[in-house]
């Protein structure tokens, strides 16, 4: 309205381009920087603890030079030590049990016209997805301590392990249920017409290509266990400190030290790795 | 002769494949039921019940019925004549959480969109891997992310040292403990929510259409608005929704980032166990909190389940 | 000595879906089977072909009707349970397998000794050539060769009856047929029944010993293929295979085995009889393009010409304004004997027009 009706060599002019390279009709000015900017951002507290947990000085934010030192004091840590191994024991345990029951979930819920209860199934797997974290913690908090109070049982460690079972659950199901959408459906009509009964054309055609898709959802179950800290913090009893508590307690006591920030490059370095795993094997055919 | 004889066996298998297809599903499903129901069902509703129980000194409750909890949300008691006094602090914590998961969401939309579409522009083979680039710091510790954040805007953080070595100022600008700081580690948080509905969204986009805008003598800038962003606006619902209802429930964030000062709905509640020791106090919050979050979830879901019956562009 | 019945449906019916969107796939359909024969079931799509296969095979239960397997009834028993094997139109090769495993792995399902199952393997090699590739991975072979292994796989359990859902569609042409003719010998020597899907009516022609031309749920023609092309009984059969002329006539009267007609343009012929043969009736007759003779004349003109290499296909207007295809082969030359604007008569011999039910 404001502008003048352009001639037709004006028009031209202007989709040659200013600096009259080819037209890309796909490129905005400003949103490849805009998301470079957006990677960095994404990246640089990352790659700030990282890159200071190698730094000589005790300082958290001023460079000196390079040293594994503080790797050295985190691996001596007898608390850490601790923090470490009830961390794994958990996550383990909860990937376990929540691959072995996303598998079974995911093979209930894909490939079948709906049955009667399917649409239950998806929202309570989904359940834990939708609640905040903070929610999470409180109710099981609650519960647990009912249990412990009234009607005294506790299972110890395995308060923590089953609660972080449920919320892996969902973390598993996804990758396994897209693995199995994907599956041809007359690779097991063709195991049947050679003779295999159902269970075995399970365990020697549905499984075998299963794999990924179960490797992958066990990954992910176990980085979100091994990196949760809100339900964590809350349920955990006493003597049951995981890496996240124990750096959000070094946190509390002595603020940002170097050892933090090593510990931390090192949980930051094992979830990249577990990720990177998990979407690797989820992509092999 | 022998129909009466084959429809009774054809009966018999059919019902039987039924049958057991209907209990092998049931059964492959049971586990996780039984699990999510004990242990994530359950708890939800013994803090529902909790929310209703006199609170203990030392933490923990007493099994006697009160609605206190949920009235000391919004009033509190005179300790002389007993009578209600309305108090506004809880509402304005509710306030500080809306209000910062909105800006948050527009923030994120802001930087998100102009990613998304980069990511979507890109040639396909390259997709996969900014995806990945992406969805990547979501797996990491959210913990540590946060406390890198305020490593960075702290007095003596990486902005505060980078502007004083260039002369830019004199005195730390305080970021840290305000409700800007809160709002960087929400953004932080939940931008690769934002970003991936927007780039699924995008990434389906006919750009013949955005062709013909050209062939019809539009700019840039008018091809944007008036052709590719509303044909992104499913992508765009999707990842308001995606980033303002988790932010919602946000702890971590306000936890670190605002020092204890600043509150969110989120690390209200988690004060509840610890310092302030009031567990049925803490439930009627997350109580509330899991209502909001699960209403506006709701109301998404009806109004996109309507929408997707509308033919579409 | 009549050959003993491989595979029996005996009214079979299969309804997919319920209510008003119910489909009704097959339609009562009774066929018999023989043992050693390359028996084809062709149709276009949606005709019921594939249900009828998948039926047999077992991968479905009939809504009503029986299915019998050398005198057994097997409409209720599962796939695992049928000695059926089937070639499926996308070989479902398992791609976690090697090329010998996917041969082997009905086998080992009935817990047959290793050793014979090696023997086995390498004989299935042998025969459809892929000798010395068992270690191969399906994703290392060209769709050809993938073929040829879901045919070895099926084959390897010796299986009373083979099933092929449309094997070749996905192959190019000259490879398809060269199938063509290896499956037919590999039936000859294997003397296991073959029961052949297809929608592509020359594979039929040329395979088959006997064809089941089929349309919406129901077995529109049955019989050898030549019985199927030169005297189909309706006008689906004789529309869809090959070429056909479809010519409104009266009936005239008799003239011995045959019955005179009177079609448009002043066109007389002598068709097959078939039913009542009252005078004055109107009837549809079918006269193939390739059993007409053309002589320079003029009861029509030529109006179009098409060239197919060693035929042209002639389309003749008559006086009435209906139209005739006509097929002759070329002059030795390769050039056509007539061209657009030539007058003709059209000289169809007797009995080569048949008069259709329908």
């Amino acid at each position: 309205m404001a502008e003048q009706a352009l001639s037709a060599a004006q028009v031209l002019d202007r989709a040659a381009g200013r600096r009259g390279r080819r037209f890309d009709l796909k490129r905005q000015p400003g949103f490849g920087v805009v998301a470079l900017l957006c990677v960095a951002m994404l990246y640089a507290p990352i790659l700030i603890v990282v890159g200071f947990a190698f730094n000589d000085s005790p300082s958290v934010t001023r460079w000196s030079s390079f040293s594994l030192a503080w790797f050295e004091k985190v691996l001596a840590n007898g608390d850490i030590h601790n923090a470490a191994r009830n961390t794994l024991v958990i996550a383990s345990c909860a990937t376990i049990i929540a691959t072995l029951i996303a598998t079974a979930a995911a093979l209930a819920t894909t490939r079948s016209r709906a049955w009667p209860g399917q649409t239950t199934v998806y929202t309570f797997i989904n359940l834990p997805l939708v609640v905040p974290e903070i929610v999470t913690a409180v109710a099981t908090a609650s519960f647990f301590a009912l249990l412990a109070q009234q009607v005294g049982i506790s299972f110890g460690i395995g308060n923590l392990i089953l609660t972080h079972s449920v919320f892996c659950i969902p973390f598993a199901y996804l990758p396994i249920r897209a693995r199995l959408e994907d599956m041809d459906l007359t690779l097991e009509q063709a195991a049947a017409d050679l003779y295999a009964t159902p269970w075995q054309a399970f365990r020697r055609v549905t499984l075998p290509l299963l794999t990924p898709g179960i490797s992958s959802g066990a990954a992910l179950a176990f980085i979100i266990s091994f990196d949760d800290f809100t339900i964590t913090q809350l349920v955990a009893g006493a003597g049951q400190t995981t890496l996240p508590l124990y750096i959000w307690g070094q946190l509390h006591k002595v603020g940002v030290t170097p050892e933090v920030n090593a510990i931390s490059a090192i949980l930051l370095v094992v979830s990249i790795l577990f990720v990177s795993l998990s979407f690797l094997v989820g992509r092999r055919r | 002769m022998a129909v009466a004889a084959e429809a009774p066996r054809i009966a018999l298998a059919q019902a039987a494949a039924e049958r057991r297809f209907l209990l092998g599903r049931r059964l492959l499903a049971s586990p996780a039921m039984i699990v999510i129901g004990v242990f994530g069902i359950l708890p939800l509703l013994i803090m529902f019940i909790y929310s209703f129980l006199v609170a203990a000194t030392y933490g923990g409750v007493e099994w006697s019925f009160t609605t206190e909890a949920y009235v000391s949300f919004l009033f509190q008691r005179d300790i002389f004549d007993d009578t209600l006094q309305f108090v506004p602090d809880y509402l304005q914590i509710y306030l500080r959480t809306f209000v910062l998961a909105g800006f948050t969401t527009v923030a994120s939309l802001i930087v998100g969109f102009p990613t998304a579409y980069f990511m979507a522009t890109r040639p396909p083979s390259q997709r996969n891997f900014w995806v990945f680039l992406i969805t990547l710091p979501f797996w990491t510790n959210l913990l540590i992310r946060t406390y890198a954040i305020q490593l960075i805007i702290r007095d003596e953080g990486l902005v505060n040292d980078l502007l004083r070595a260039i002369g830019l100022i004199d005195q730390p600008i305080h970021i840290l403990y305000t409700n800007f700081a809160i709002m960087l580690g929400l953004l932080y948080s939940f931008l690769p929510f934002m970003v991936l509905p927007l780039y699924t969204s995008l990434e389906k986009l006919d750009f013949r259409l955005v062709e013909a805008g050209f062939d019809l003598y539009a700019t840039r800038g008018r091809v944007l608005r008036r052709i590719v962003i509303p044909l992104a606006k499913p992508g765009i619902i999707a990842g308001c929704i995606l980033v303002f209802i988790p932010a919602l429930g946000a702890y971590v964030t306000p936890l670190i980032l605002g020092g204890g000062k600043q509150h969110m709905i989120g690390s209200l509640i988690a004060t509840q166990f610890g310092t302030s020791r009031n567990w049925p106090f803490g439930c009627a919050q997350a109580f509330i909190l899991m209502a909001i979050v699960l209403l506006a979830l709701l109301v998404y879901v009806r109004s996109t389940t309507g929408k997707s019956r509308v033919a579409h562009g | 000595m009549v050959d003993a019945v491989a595979v029996e449906a005996r009214n079979v019916s299969k309804v997919f879906g319920t209510g008003a969107d119910a489909v009704r796939a097959l339609d009562g359909v009774s066929v018999t089977i023989r043992e050693n024969e390359f028996f084809t079931l062709l149709g276009p799509s949606g005709c019921g072909k594939t249900t009828l296969l998948r039926l047999t095979a077992g991968f479905e239960l009939p809504t009503a009707g029986e299915i019998l397997l050398e005198g057994q009834h097997v409409e209720h028993l599962p796939p695992y349970q049928r000695p059926v094997n089937t070639v499926f139109q996308s070989y479902a090769l398992f791609p976690h397998m090697t090329v010998a495993q996917n041969i082997a792995f009905g086998l080992e399902m009935r817990n047959v000794p290793r050793s014979d199952i090696d023997a086995t393997v390498n004989e299935m090699l042998g025969l459809v050539k892929m000798s010395g590739l068992g270690g191969r991975r399906p994703s290392q072979l060209s769709g050809g060769q993938q073929q040829r292994v879901a045919l070895a796989r099926a084959l390897a359990n010796h299986p009373k009856v083979l099933l092929l859902d449309e094997p070749l569609s996905a192959l190019d042409l000259k490879l398809r047929q060269g199938m063509r003719t290896e499956l037919k010998a590999l039936q000859k020597r294997t003397g296991i029944t073959f029961i052949f899907v297809t929608h592509d009516q020359e594979e039929a022609l040329t395979m088959s010993d006997r064809i089941a031309v089929m349309s919406q749920g129901k077995i529109q023609q049955l019989g050898a293929p030549l019985e199927i092309y030169e005297q189909p009984v309706n006008r689906f059969v004789a529309d869809f295979i090959g070429d056909t002329n479809f010519v409104t006539a009266t009936i005239d009267g008799r003239a011995g085995d045959y019955v005179r007609c009177r079609c448009g343009g002043g066109l007389d012929l002598l068709a097959n009889p078939i039913g009542g043969t009252a005078p004055g009736a109107t009837v549809t007759l079918a006269v193939r393009p390739e059993k007409i003779l053309l002589k320079p004349g003029a009861l029509g003109t030529i109006a179009q010409t098409v060239y197919v290499g060693t035929d042209t296909n002639y389309e003749v207007r008559l006086g009435d304004g209906s139209r005739i295809n006509v097929r002759m082969q070329n002059a030795a030359d390769g050039h056509a004997q007539f061209t657009v604007g030539d007058g003709v008569v059209i000289e169809v011999p007797d009995g080569a027009a048949r008069m259709l039910q329908d």
